[in-house]
This record gives C-alpha cells, structure tokens and sequence, in this order.
C-alpha cells in the first residue's frame, strides 16, 4: 500500500487497492479512547480492536497516548503500556489498515515520530491549537522526509473564525499536510459552525489538500456535524468505537458508519463489522461508558478542551470542589489543550472562595 | 558611570546582540538599564527592514543586517556575544565566536556550552568561553527542581510551560523540539533529576495570558506528607523563589506546593507541584511576557558575573551567587544606577 509517496493532491481516493468510496473513516478509539481509558490500554486490548477493525474494513486506525507520542507524564496521566509498543502491536495486527500516529509539538518531538516510524506508523496526524500552525512546520516536514502521509489538526477549531481557520490551514499545507482537519476538540462547534469552516478551508487549499472533520459528543454533534462537513467537501472523517475519547466522546465510529451508509454515502467500511467491534470487542473493557453530564455539556458550552474532564473529575475530589464549575473556569479563562496542570490551580481558587464564602456565612468578615 | 556622546554608558565590558528580535531587544534594553558592567554595543540581524535594528539604531548602538560575517570583520570586537537567534544559527556561530576570542552567551536552545542557571549552578563555570543559558522555560523550573533535589532524590521531574502567542516570536515558534530536549535536559544537569521531561504550549487568549510554569517533581512517598520533612521541602523551594526574586522581581508562585500521596500509576512515587507565575519587567514587550525577562534577565547577569570576575574588580567570589540574597546586593544587576537617558520602554 501507498504510503505518502503520492503527491499532496489525493492521498487516498485512488489507490489502487482501496475501495472507490466518497469518504476515508480513521477511527481514533486507541488515541482519543486514551483519555476516557486514562491512558490504561492494555497490548492485547490494541490487538483486539485493531483486529475488528482492520476486518470491517477501516483504512487508518490511530494509535498513541490520547495527548499524542510523548504524552506518558504526570500532567496527562502516564500509560500503563508504552505507546511504541502498542503501535508496533497494532501494525502487527493490521492487514489492510495504516496505522496512524498523533503528535502535538511542544509535546511529542520529531525523536517521537522517528520512533513511531520505526515500529511501522505510516500515517502522521500533527496537531496544532488553531492558531498556531507555524509551531509544526519542522513536524510536518520531517514526517514527509519519512515517507509518511501526513494530517494536520487544528484543534479547539470552534476560537476563531472561518477566515482565520483558513490562513492556518495554508501553513499547515505549505509545510506540507496532505489534509488538514476542523478539530472540534471541545465539541463545541453546532453544524453550521462546522459547515462554514471546512468550506472555508477548501476554498483556501483547493485540491492541494484533503479537509477532514473531528467531533466530540459534548453537545450531541459529533455525527451531525460529521455529516454537514461531509457536504460542505471533507474527505476525512474521524470516529471512536463506542464514542470512546475525551469528553462525552468522539463521534461513533459505528454510527459513522450506519449514517453515511444511509445516506448512501460510501466509507468502504462494513456496518456490521464496526457494529460488531463496538459491542463485543470495546464494550466490554470500557470503565464506563463516555456519556453527557453536566461536566460533559459544560464543555461544549463553555468551549473547554474535551481531555480536561478526567483531570477536573480529580482535582473536584481532591480539593472538594464541582467539577463543572472548574470547567465553566478554565473556559472562561481561555486554555488550550495541554494546559491541564491549570485545572489544580483554578481547584485551589475556588477551594479559597468558599472558605472565605463560608467564614462569610458564619458572619466573620 | 559615564554616558558617551552617543548616548550609551561606558562600561567596562562590550558587547554585541546578534538576532534583534524580542528576546534580542528586551536583553538590550536590560542591559542599558540595568547592567553595571556590560555597554551594548552592536545590534547583528540579517534583514535589513527590521524593526529591531532600527530601534537599536535610534538609541545609538552601532546596527547592522549583515549578520555575524560582518560582525566578525570588524577591527573592534565585542568582548561578549549574546545570542539571540535559532538553536541552528548559534550551533554555527559558537566556534567562530570562540576562535576570535569572545564570550558567548547562548539564548537559543542550541545546548553548545555548560548549562548555565545562575541561582542554581553560575559559580561552576565563570571561565567557560560558551554559556548556555537553557530555555525561558528552563531559567524558570530549574531551580524549583534543585531546591527539591537538595532536599530528597528526585527520580523524575516534569515542568510545563505556558507561555502567550505574543511572546513567541519565530524563532521559538521553530525551535519547539528544540526547548522541550534542551529543558529536559536542564532538569536533570542543573535541576537534579534522574528524569526530566518539558512541554510547552504557547496560548493566544486576549489579554494575554501571563508566563505560567507548573514543575512536578516525583519524591519520595514521606516526604508527601506533612512533617519535618516537607518542612524542609518547602523551606527550600521558597528559599529558591527568592533568590530568583533578585533579579527577576516578577517570579512568584500562584499558590503553595502541592503535595500528592504515592500511587500505584506514579511508579509508587509521590508527587510536589509548584506553580510558578512571571511577570516581566516590561523592558520592551508588555508584562505578560514574562519568558523574555526571565532569561534575559538571567543571560544579563550571567553577562555582568563573567566580566566582574574576569576583572577581578570586587574581590567578591563569584560564588556568592549562589547564596541567599543578604550577601549578593553590591554585585546586584537589578540596580537602576546604569539608567541611561535615551533608553525608553
């Protein structure tokens, strides 16, 4: 198979041993599934789910720490196994499918991604906040100097405008990605808002690159906008087998799959295979099923990024404070993805306000 | 001091800027304001539209956009170099730097000298020909990881450091790789760690957001819990905070250490979380860009340190850097006596 040796024009439609389809589903259960597993997979859950996968017939399965390579730490949560083991597990277990790695610079090195490489990743998914695409640029080169194909993310895409998104878009796409996805990190993008920035990106890279779309459930849009991204030209499209990822959860791969067949939008993914995989591979592991509560949907709301939620169901705990309302905090304060150390220091702010809010109502002032 | 016709102090010791760029002119700023040893001399770029020449121009340093090349060609040479450009560009310079006898001081991630922290570790290597002054990030963490270190073993030591869009110019924004190895590195040489490992995320929220730094460090399961011990932890670390404090007035912490008990997840390691705020000086961009003062601020006083003991001046140890702040304040950079008069923020 085709690894990144085409050129950036089309870098999957037309292989020659993929189906003819109108859309490439990547599913992301072992990535964005990290989060909601608190990076605890196990080798031989990544060789089940990679195994269904690869069978109902998913082209690029992504496989990392949920923060992307080099995210094992105390600030994310380190894993329980390797991640470079278990891309080398996963490629062993695909027949078909490319294995995709993520990888946020700042975060992850291109050390990371050579190592990646080595165990057999072919695809590289190079992630970015919206705003700051040029950070990636020495990323994306040195992923196409390896050979891989490459997708840039523009995470918690919902701060800035179509217009802006855009002009993003292009650096990723001079610095040479072959698609660049909307992310909606914090599943706060509502369809139309999702339609006009993958319009706003094809209309800026053309038939350069692919566009791609990312959901979060937070606010029950993940498969909505999905859909609408579809219309408005993307050709990626990004799922977790049972939801499972940050957050109330990406997009459902199986759902995907049962909407655009439909539809009769064609993916090349079997329904039942993903069904299947769903319901008794990734199920039964699952710690709890990633749903929306009041912290989920406080994330959509409050644009917060979706990988928060664990840290500030900890930090609640420990310091005795409402997880929604740190949420509702760190929203206001604007962070972005990474800065997940920030949830203890706004614990620790609202741990003082209502001691000082309780002294207030014993009368001391 | 004496102000030349020009406009600039004269100091004992000279120096050029190479990479006029943020980090290029905050440091000019500092150092003719604020240094008791060092005149800026040269402001080196490579393009001739910048705006960074032009402003070292008009307050009366000698500019130039015909790089180190011309720099190097000159009958005077500096007697320091600070540079101020990429990790790549200053893996090529530092011999040629060297070969014509100049000091270099390393502000890009470049990693060619000793790793330089001057709370932590100056008094080691003041005849060194290369100082590497880490990253923004590294000048900030590094001695929160040495003032635990004293105190118990620290098998690993993470720090992440959020810094505003606004503050990372190009130069940072294409040396990402290059900060996250060079800081973890720091953590471990300078911060005694066995492990180190660095993240930076670099946030564009308005206004924008001020330098934040969480170091976590991996203790020993006791030292987590209140007694004697973590007495000392913490008598320590703010220990460390105030001897940054003299010459980066804006370091701070948001809140106390935070102590975790061991977990299965953390190796059986307990966990320190220290959260570090700084606020710049304002030299030349706003105060939130508190990741330029931090190592030009360190880079000026590394600058100061070297020629004083290279004079021999004082007749005060280099060493006393090192010490709490009572037996440092006649060799203090932060003093304001150098005050030039055509310098403005």
């Amino acid at each position: 198979m085709s690894t990144g040796t085409n050129t950036s024009t089309d870098v999957s439609a037309s292989t020659s041993d993929t189906p003819t389809r109108d859309l490439r589903i990547t599913d992301s259960t072992l990535r964005d599934g990290s989060h909601a597993m608190r990076h605890q997979f196990t080798e031989e859950q990544v060789r089940g789910v990679v195994h269904a996968l690869d069978g109902a017939g998913v082209e690029v399965i992504e496989v990392a720490h949920g923060d992307g390579l080099g995210g094992s730490s105390f600030n994310y949560g380190f894993s329980l196994v390797d991640e470079m083991r278990l891309i080398k597990a996963a490629v062993q277990e695909a027949h078909r499918a490319k294995i995709a790695i993520l990888m946020l610079p700042g975060v992850g090195t291109i050390e990371h991604l050579k190592h990646a490489h080595e165990m057999g990743a072919s695809v590289a998914r190079i992630a970015t906040h919206c705003t700051e695409a040029d950070t990636a640029i020495q990323h994306f080169g040195a992923a196409r100097d390896l050979g891989m194909e490459t997708v840039g993310f523009l995470m918690l895409s919902h701060r800035v405008g179509p217009a802006e998104l855009a002009r993003q878009a292009r650096i990723q796409v001079d610095a040479g990605a072959q698609c660049v996805y909307v992310v909606d990190s914090a599943g706060a993008l509502v369809l139309t808002d999702c339609q006009e920035r993958v319009e706003a990106l094809i209309a800026e890279i053309g038939s350069e690159a692919q566009v791609g779309f990312h959901g979060h459930q937070n606010l029950s849009m993940g498969v909505a906008n999905s859909v609408l991204a579809y219309r408005a030209g993307a050709k990626q499209i990004d799922g977790a087998l049972c939801a499972l990822g940050a957050g109330a959860g990406n997009s459902p791969t199986e759902v995907l799959a049962a909407t655009f067949d439909r539809l009769g939008i064609t993916t090349g993914v079997d329904v039942g295979g993903v069904l299947a995989a769903a319901e008794e591979v990734v199920r039964p592991f699952l710690p709890r099923l990633p749903f929306m509560d009041r912290s989920a949907i406080t994330q959509g709301q409050a644009g917060v990024y979706s990988s928060f939620l664990l840290h500030a169901e900890r930090a609640a705990e420990r310091y005795g404070v409402p997880a929604h309302a740190i949420l509702q905090r760190v929203g206001e304060a604007g962070y972005v993805g990474g800065q997940e150390d920030m949830i203890i220091e706004v614990a620790l702010r609202l741990a003082e306000e209502r001691d000082l809010g309780d002294l207030a109502s014993q009368g001391v002032r | 001091m004496t102000v030349t016709s020009g406009g600039l102090p004269r100091r004992a010791a000279t120096a050029a800027i190479v990479g006029p760029g943020n980090i290029g002119t905050d440091l000019m700023f500092k150092l003719l304001r604020r240094s008791d040893w060092i005149t800026p001399r040269w402001m080196i770029g490579v393009d001739p539209t910048s705006d960074g020449l032009r402003r070292a121009a008009s307050i009366g340093l000698t500019a130039s956009a015909e790089g180190v090349d011309w720099l190097l060609a000159q009958d005077e040479l500096p007697d320091i170099v600070f540079e101020c450009t990429s990790a790549k560009a200053h893996a090529a310079n530092a011999p040629r730097y060297e070969a014509a006898g100049i000091v270099a001081i390393d502000l890009t991630p470049a990693a060619v000298g000793p790793y330089c922290c001057p709370p932590v570790n100056l008094d080691l290597n003041l005849d060194a020909m290369n100082f590497n002054m880490i990253t923004c990030g590294g000048q900030a963490t590094t001695p929160v990881v040495a003032a635990v270190s004293r105190v118990v073993p620290v098998p690993y030591a993470e720090i992440v450091a959020s810094i505003a869009s606004k503050s990372a110019g190009p130069g940072t924004r294409a040396n990402i790789d290059e900060f996250t190895e060079t800081t973890a590195t720091a953590l471990e040489v300078v911060g005694g760690a066995d492990k180190g490992k660095a993240i930076i995320i670099l946030n564009p929220v308005e206004p924008p957001m001020k330098m934040r730094n969480t170091v976590f460090c991996a203790i020993p399961p006791e030292a987590a819990e209140p007694g004697p011990l973590q007495d000392q932890l913490n008598q320590s670390i703010f220990a460390m905070r105030d001897t940054v404090r003299e010459y980066v007035p804006g370091y701070s912490f948001r809140a106390d250490p935070q102590y975790d008990h061991a977990r299965d997840t953390w190796n059986g390691m307990a966990r320190v979380a220290v959260f570090v705020e700084v606020i710049g000086r304002g030299d030349y961009l706003p105060d939130y860009a508190g990741n330029l003062d931090i190592i030009t601020a360190a880079a000026a006083r590394v600058g100061d340190l070297v020629v004083e003991h290279r004079q021999g001046a004082t007749g005060i140890p280099a060493g006393a850097v090192s010490t709490p702040a009572s037996s440092t304040s006649s060799t203090s950079s932060t003093s304001n006596a150098a005050q030039p008069t055509g310098a403005q923020a």
